[in-house]
């Protein structure tokens, strides 16, 4: 494969391999996953869209943060043929970031997910040397390296695809556990596009650093809920596997 | 006592190594994987309360001793199905893996079959020498069928007990399914169900596919339910026969 170029980091996310991940129906086993609204739907937190919203909002400032920073970092080596101590570097880092066990299980397991999705897709050298590090990588070092293998796209298109997904999948998840208005629960999403962009932009400036030194943005809420979660559905059961 | 008897002849038998029918959607010939190389996986789905994990508990205990099987339960919103194995202890608990589902029954086994195969994985990781794996999806609705991705085969579960209106209702479950069962015929008086109707909605429905009917009560074993698994079995072991 040759040195790619990629579009300037303001260009708009137009690959289809873009399109395709950030869509809920890809087969990569997210529908299964609440981000934490279940357990907060749970707690009486989230009953309505304005909760909603600001359950989005610290979803996209934290878990989507943190997602994206690591898969534009993966999109970045990706496209520049890391070699596979890189990935497992990365791989490590983020467990180091995301202290919640039960997150990082719900992390490797869409990143699998996907990687079974993306092995049929959108196989490269790169999925591969990143499968050989995990059958369970990390679910945002999937979408780096899915993203990464595109000519269409780069670093700043695989942060704002995981970054949209921190969002759309609570967003889904509160449509059928409550009931929601689905164009409310869609608005809240739209709410954040700005938001996105700045943070997808952030990560890609970023996404050329040492694993060691990536951003680390810590949403211990989110942790929490996860926990309680997994907590819960030993004792009372929960449709969401997280 | 059933009241007919399946078609055993049917089920893919006679199929030919190349088909230039552009409607036939069989399995890909040129897969690289070895059919043999991975156990049987059979799909039970139908609506709820039809009779999937007594069917499925069923099999467990008549084809356990034969075969080294195991079940992934796809549960709605328990995990009771799961429960209800391991407390009738059909199979060993290590056997049995539990999918969830999060509020969609049919995406987990049509459009999204991820958490399904990694069951399947973790099932075949611990138990090397797997025959066999059953499915049993959540309870849902009359289009819920299988992805080809995740069930090899699959039987649709219907009861009598939901009217005799629902063969002639069709959807993909009933007229597509490799095997329908219709269940709890000894409900049938009960219920005012009329199974000569049933049946023959059935079998117009399905053209040559083929129907049981039974009833786990009078047959807590499922023997005509089990043969048909059987039957599907010799052939899958036999599909390891390079393809021409
Ligand atoms: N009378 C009668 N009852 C049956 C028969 N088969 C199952 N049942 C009963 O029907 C009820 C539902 O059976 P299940 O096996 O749990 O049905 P299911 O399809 O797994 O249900 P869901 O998983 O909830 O969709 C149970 O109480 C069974 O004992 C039968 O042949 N005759
Ligand atoms: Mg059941």
């Amino acid at each position: 494969m040759t040195e790619r170029q990629h579009p300037p980091p303001s260009g708009p996310a137009s690959s289809l391999a873009v399109l395709a991940l950030a869509d809920a129906r890809l087969p990569g086993g997210g529908h299964a996953h609440s981000g934490g609204l279940e357990e907060a739907v749970h707690r009486g937190t989230v009953t309505g869209p304005h909760e909603l919203r600001e359950f989005l909002r610290g979803r996209l400032h934290g878990a989507g943060r943190q997602a994206a920073v690591f898969a534009a970092a993966a999109a970045h080596a990706a496209a520049r043929k890391a070699p596979r101590r890189c990935w497992s570097e990365l791989d490590t880092e983020y467990d180091a970031r995301v202290p919640s066990p039960a997150q990082r299980a719900a992390s490797r397991s869409q990143g699998r997910g996907t990687a079974r999705a993306g092995r049929t897709a959108w196989p490269s050298p790169a999925l591969r040397e990143l499968m050989s590090v995990t059958d369970s990588p990390h679910h945002p070092l999937v979408v780096g390296v899915l993203v990464g293998a595109s000519s269409l796209a780069g670093p700043k298109d695989a942060a704002a695809v995981v970054a949209y997904l921190s969002l759309s999948g609570p967003a889904s998840a509160a449509v059928r556990l409550l009931g929601l208005d689905p164009f409310a629960a869609n608005a809240a999403v739209a709410a954040f596009e700005a938001d996105t962009e700045r943070l997808a932009r952030a990560a890609a400036r970023t996404a050329g650093l040492p694993a060691a030194e990536l951003p680390s943005t810590g949403a211990p809420a989110l942790d929490l809920l996860a926990q309680a979660h997994r907590k819960h559905h030993e004792e009372e059961v929960r449709l969401f596997a997280s | 006592m059933p009241a007919e008897h399946s078609h055993e002849h049917t089920a893919g038998a006679h199929r030919h190594p190349v088909d230039f029918d552009p409607t036939a959607a069989g399995p890909d010939p040129f897969s690289a994987e070895r059919r043999a190389d991975r156990p049987l996986r059979i799909g039970i789905g139908g609506p709820v309360g039809s009779g999937k994990t007594a069917l499925t508990a069923a099999l467990c205990r008549t084809l356990g001793a034969e075969t080294e099987l195991a079940v992934v339960t796809n549960d709605i919103y328990t995990t009771e199905d799961a429960d209800f194995l391991r407390r009738a202890a059909v199979l060993d608990t290590s056997r049995i893996e539990a999918v969830q589902t999060g509020a969609c029954p049919h995406t987990a086994i049509r459009d999204d079959i991820t958490a399904n195969l990694d069951a399947v994985e973790r099932l075949q990781r611990a138990h090397p020498g797997l025959e066999l794996v059953l499915v049993e999806s959540g309870g849902d609705n009359l289009t819920a069928v299988f992805s080809r991705g995740l069930a090899d085969a699959q039987i649709f579960v219907v009861d009598v007990a939901g009217g005799d209106k629902v063969p002639r209702k069709g959807g993909p479950g009933v007229t597509t399914a490799d095997l329908l069962v219709i269940n709890k015929v000894d409900l049938a008086e009960r219920v005012g169900a009329d199974m000569s109707v049933m049946c023959a909605d059935a079998h117009r429905m399905r053209g040559d596919l083929p129907v049981i009917t039974q009833s786990l009560t009078d047959d807590p074993s499922a023997g005509d339910t089990a043969n048909w698994v059987r039957h599907r079995l010799a052939e899958w072991s036999r599909s390891d026969e390079p393809v021409v």
